[in-house]
């Protein structure tokens, strides 16, 4: 898509909070209750809203430039560079379950806003001053993303013995795909080193110290083959899960359908 | 000549005065001035600059809010005035003015506690669950003043809220979140 690792990494962001705006927003008018159906939608406002601003941003340096618009509904799947993790289905990866699984989506979302709380805290001292003052705002909103989750996961882990097995279950799911958070690669080392972004796994320890932290509290286990597993998500390279491609379908096909449209 | 007259009709003054009155979109009872989103007003020999900054990266209500200063400007004769967006320093809800706060009261929607230290930027902020009894002060109740109030739900009917529910007098109310 690009060979441009500033506009990259940008897409990175853009496309990582798009996607996950896009995955909570299935969840619209089917929340477990209904503060948490409105819940989800605001966190999916957000996201969208940081990632308008963040690919308006991308956009705004490619030449010729591209709206927010262009980007999101007419790149294919191989110029998306969100995290894999964050386009995974709401109802989890085990075999033939369909159902949205509400465990699997609070735990993605704890996982990632405890990330995105650093990342954000860390970006706000970008020397891209756009990047800087995009980030300042998103971390507060991060900062309420992460409280939102890290609740349920101490109902689920420290609730019935049904929900502990599921936010467990989700738990050993997730996990892997969090390496990606903090995966080393040209682009970011570019980005590092000319003062745009951060180092991913800078964030490591500061990120695991909060995560266990909550997992304690909520009587829940960090899987111990973590650490040992040899699985790389790579979906801020642009290679994707089988599930992205469905996603993508849904959330393009109207503006395909009508590529003029306004409204 | 033109530019003269330009300066002259609109001082600074008299254009805030103007959008002082326009309600914001969703929390009609407090004015955008009042809640902090109408950031600055620059005049220049051309023309009038409003800058403007969003409570939330995705609130809905910015194009609302941009499409009333433009009306609001023009009924008065403005012509020539831009609107501008600007996300730094990122909006808090501390900007919300103390005449602001007294009539999201009155409309039913506890005003924000101040958030201070908490948005000191570049500071690493422990950020630890703690159960709802034990997260010190809740908000008092804007309808019956009680302050044994309890957290319903983080989020609520936009995303600058959320939703609590007074133990004394039972009435659900909103919270605007301190942010």
């Amino acid at each position: 898509m690009t060979e441009n690792p500033h506009i990259d990494y940008l897409l990175r962001l853009g496309d990582s909070t798009l996607i996950l705006g896009q995955r909570l927003s299935e969840w619209c008018g089917h929340g477990p209750v209904l503060e948490e159906d409105i819940a989800l939608g605001n966190i999916a406002l957000d996201l969208i809203g940081q990632s308008r601003l963040l690919l308006s941003h991308a956009g705004s340096l490619m030449q010729p430039a591209q709206t927010e618009d262009q980007l999101a509904y007419f790149r294919e799947q191989f110029g998306f560079r969100n995290f894999t993790m964050l386009e995974l289905p709401n109802s989890g990866l085990e075999k033939g379950q369909q159902q949205r699984d509400y465990a699997f989506t609070i735990c993605r979302n704890f996982l990632f806003s405890a990330y995105m709380v650093l990342l954000w805290q860390a970006l706000a001292a970008s020397l891209d001053r756009q990047l800087a003052a995009i980030a300042e705002k998103a971390v507060k909103e991060a900062r309420y993303h992460l409280r939102h989750s890290s609740d349920w996961m101490l109902r689920f882990g420290d609730g019935t013995e049904e929900s502990h097995r599921r936010a467990q279950q989700a738990l050993n799911a997730l996990l892997p795909y969090t390496h990606e958070f903090f995966s080393a690669d040209a682009v970011e080392q570019q980005m590092a080193d000319a003062g745009i972004a951060i180092a991913g796994a800078s964030l490591r320890a500061a990120w695991e110290e909060q995560v266990r932290g909550t997992l304690q509290d909520a009587t829940l286990e960090w899987p111990p083959q973590w650490a040992d597993s040899q699985f790389r998500s790579s979906g801020k390279s642009g290679r994707h899960s089988e599930h992205f491609g469905f996603l993508l379908a849904e959330m393009q096909s109207l503006a395909r359908a009508h590529p003029e449209a306004i409204w | 000549m033109d530019t003269e007259m330009t300066t002259q009709l609109y001082s600074k003054d008299a254009v805030r005065k103007l959008l002082s009155a326009v309600p914001d979109p969703e929390i009609p009872v407090v004015s955008i001035e009042e809640l902090g989103i109408l950031r600055e007003i620059n005049i220049n020999a051309e023309q009038v600059e409003v800058v403007i900054t969003p409570t939330y990266s995705g609130c809905p209500a910015m194009y609302a809010i941009e499409q009333d200063i433009c009306g609001a400007l023009q009924q008065a004769g403005i012509t020539q005035f831009s609107v501008r967006t600007v996300l730094s320093p990122a909006w808090s809800s501390d900007w919300i003015t103390e005449e602001g706060k007294d009539k999201l009261r009155a409309y039913g929607i506890a005003p924000p506690h101040a958030v201070g230290s908490e948005t000191k930027a570049g500071q690493p902020q422990a950020l630890r669950f703690m159960r709802k009894a034990v997260n010190g002060s809740t908000p008092v109740c804007p309808h019956c003043s009680s302050g044994q109030t309890e957290l319903l739900s983080e989020f609520g009917s936009t995303s600058c809220k959320a939703l609590y529910r007074c133990l004394a007098c039972k009435e659900p109310f909103d919270y605007f979140k301190p942010y």
